[in-house]
């Protein structure tokens, strides 16, 4: 009965063949360590975000009117209301986490690199999606940090020259931040922006099963079809789809169970961190809303000190660190485009670190240092010494690309190991 | 079915019509999306002109209204205020108010019509944040020598009494004189200029 029924289906639509494909019979290096989880990770804050969101929208009401106060509504009166608005925006900052996280596992193990780069591609478009994703639903509060945030935001645009100022209007709605902007954010931010960042999801996955998984080696596990001994080749079954072009070292294993098992673990590490935040620190002291956002807008008052949330302010610093308005945006711009050029910056050929020159393990860690700092520069007010510091940082921070993009032509590696160790 | 032989520049241009049809479609159907996205006659009819009355503004207080749903500041210049403007002029981006950040009749050192009362958008020209008004000898403490004017508390950015920026500071340009006109002694009218439709 059950395997008729199943037998129907598959005759119809290729459930078992995708699930066998892409899950129980897909090769995953052997060695994937903890840096590996956060793909999993983000796709279950994905789901959050989208979950919550449904019913947080079923009790917002997108009006600078009653925008606040629906968010309130929320907070004190519906059954609820504020675990599930938490959720969401502890799973905004959650979601940036173990996106840099997940970025950075690429910097360290060279997964940007051929064949990967489209791959890659996908997945700064993610980011850029979840950053526009993230900037619209900080404003839908109606809060003084959501209204001013988006007026540095949107006054980006003005920098252009000629149309700046129109596109701002038009950007807007008005000639100001107002109702009309929080409600076509409000649109954009539910519906738009959350389906494009589900496609893009799909084609990142869809792309990362072509070419398959990178490992902390950076050893490919699929070889060139007849050039591996049987004895060699994995014993495990995997799909004709990867057997019939490739053959496949012993060193894989099959990602369901395995690799989603270890995910699951992880996950279980994370839902301690994210329930702690979420029951005990939901504002994480200012640092996923930030205490101006407790107060209706007012576009009569700017608040003492304008910062976006955290994850945004390293390109906020290096927008600072720029003394002319119109460079000052071009910079940060080019902040975000050089880590999505990375595959065509770095010239080298062995991909992780492990292998990798001394120079370049310093330059990286350098750069996540960097970054950070930048993080702490955007962040917290303006003094006199911070306009140097973000400068020479912002320096450090483009200096990380340049210095790649010479020493990996001619880098000094060390020898592959033929598998995985 | 005919055996007609395949007119191969017949089809490549019933390709390249329909193509040409179908791309003015598309742009003809963008334009009411692209569109939409302007200010509403709504929209547009709230950012309509303000009548200020100024018979109370003492000497030396900003007035602060809204207009377009921004702030705009109205001061009234004291006499040793409008002394001040001359005498820091080499530490300004644009003294002479250069860029076009005010209607004509705004182009002098004061960057009012009248002398005395100086009508400014409160906006920071870097990002949109609105600055302080430092009286009394606070904004010493932002420019030596110089005891009163606008500070911006976002990225620091500083102003003089005519809404003129200092050099070094984020902020690009000078601060916006909006279009404005007396109606009569008493009454500002912000939003329209005289001469102006």
């Amino acid at each position: 009965m059950w395997k008729n029924l199943l037998d129907w289906i598959e005759y119809r639509i290729p459930m078992m063949r995708v699930a066998k494909m892409h899950a129980m019979e897909y090769p995953a290096p052997k060695n994937m360590n903890f840096w590996y989880v956060f793909g999993f990770l983000a796709t279950i804050v994905l789901v959050n975000q989208i979950v919550t969101g449904i019913w947080l929208t079923m009790s917002f009401e997108p009006s600078a009117e009653r925008a606040f106060a629906s968010v309130e509504y929320i907070m004190r009166e519906v059954d609820y209301g504020y675990i599930i608005r938490y959720m969401h925006s502890t799973g905004a900052s959650a979601f940036f986490i173990v996106v840099y996280l997940h970025m950075f596992r690429g910097m360290l193990y060279g997964s940007y690199q051929k064949p990967r780069e489209l791959l890659w591609l996908f997945g700064m478009f993610i980011y850029l999606a979840l950053m526009a994703e993230a900037f619209m639903g900080y404003v839908l509060p109606w809060g003084q940090m959501s209204y001013w945030g988006a007026q540095v935001i949107v006054s980006l645009f003005g920098a252009i020259p000629v149309i700046g100022e129109d596109l701002t209007v038009w950007i807007q709605g008005d000639y100001v931040i107002s109702g009309a902007t929080l409600n076509r954010f409000f649109a954009l931010h539910v519906i738009a922006l959350p389906l494009v960042i589900v496609i893009l999801v799909f084609l990142h996955i869809v792309a990362l099963h072509e070419v398959g998984s990178n490992n902390p080696d950076g050893v490919e596990v699929k070889r060139k079809k007849g050039s591996l001994k049987e004895e060699e080749k994995t014993k495990f079954k995997m799909h004709e789809y990867y057997t019939n072009k490739y053959d496949i070292i012993d060193d894989v294993v099959p990602f369901f169970p395995h690799i989603v098992l270890k995910d699951l673990v992880a996950f279980s590490v994370f839902l301690l961190g994210f329930c702690y935040v979420l029951f005990f620190k939901p504002e994480m002291g200012g640092y996923f809303l930030e205490a101006p956002n407790f107060e209706i807008a007012n576009p009569l008052k700017t608040p003492e000190h304008i910062f976006p949330v955290w994850y945004f302010t390293p390109f906020y610093a290096i927008l600072k660190a720029v003394p002319d308005k119109l460079l000052g945006v071009i910079a940060m711009f080019a902040a975000i485009v050089m880590l999505a050029l990375l595959p065509w910056i770095d010239r080298g050929k062995v991909k992780s670190w492990r292998y990798r020159s001394g120079i370049h393990k310093y330059n990286l860690i350098v750069f996540a240092i960097v970054f950070v700092f930048l993080g702490y520069l955007g962040g917290t007010p303006q003094e006199a010494w911070k306009v140097t510091a973000s400068q020479i940082a912002t320096f450090l921070y483009f200096a990380f690309f340049g210095l790649l993009w010479l020493y990996s032509k001619n880098e000094k590696t060390k020898p592959l190991p033929e598998r995985i160790g | 079915m005919s055996n007609a032989p395949v007119d191969n520049s017949r089809r490549r241009f019933l390709t390249i019509a329909t193509s040409v049809v179908g791309g003015v479609g598309v742009a003809g159907v963008a334009v009411p999306f692209i569109a939409s996205w302007n200010p509403s006659a709504k929209a547009k009819a709230a950012g309509a002109d303000v009548e200020v009355d100024i018979s109370k503004v003492e000497p030396g207080q900003l007035l602060r209204v809204e207009w377009r749903s921004k702030p705009v500041w109205i001061v009234r210049r004291t006499p040793e205020l409008l002394a001040e403007l001359g005498k820091h002029e080499e530490l300004l981006k644009d003294p002479a108010s250069d860029e076009p950040q005010q209607p004509e009749f705004a182009k002098n050192q004061y960057r009012s019509l009248k002398e005395e009362y100086l009508v400014l958008v409160g906006i920071c020209t870097h990002l949109g944040c609105s600055p302080q008004h430092l009286k009394d000898g606070a904004f010493e403490e932002q420019v030596e020598g110089v005891p009163e004017g606008f500070f911006c508390p976002c990225h620091g950015s500083k102003f003089d009494m005519a809404g003129r920026v200092f050099s070094g500071v984020p902020a690009p340009l000078n601060l916006v004189v909006p279009p404005y006109m007396y109606i009569d002694d008493n009454t500002i009218l912000i939003g329209t200029q005289e001469g102006a439709a």
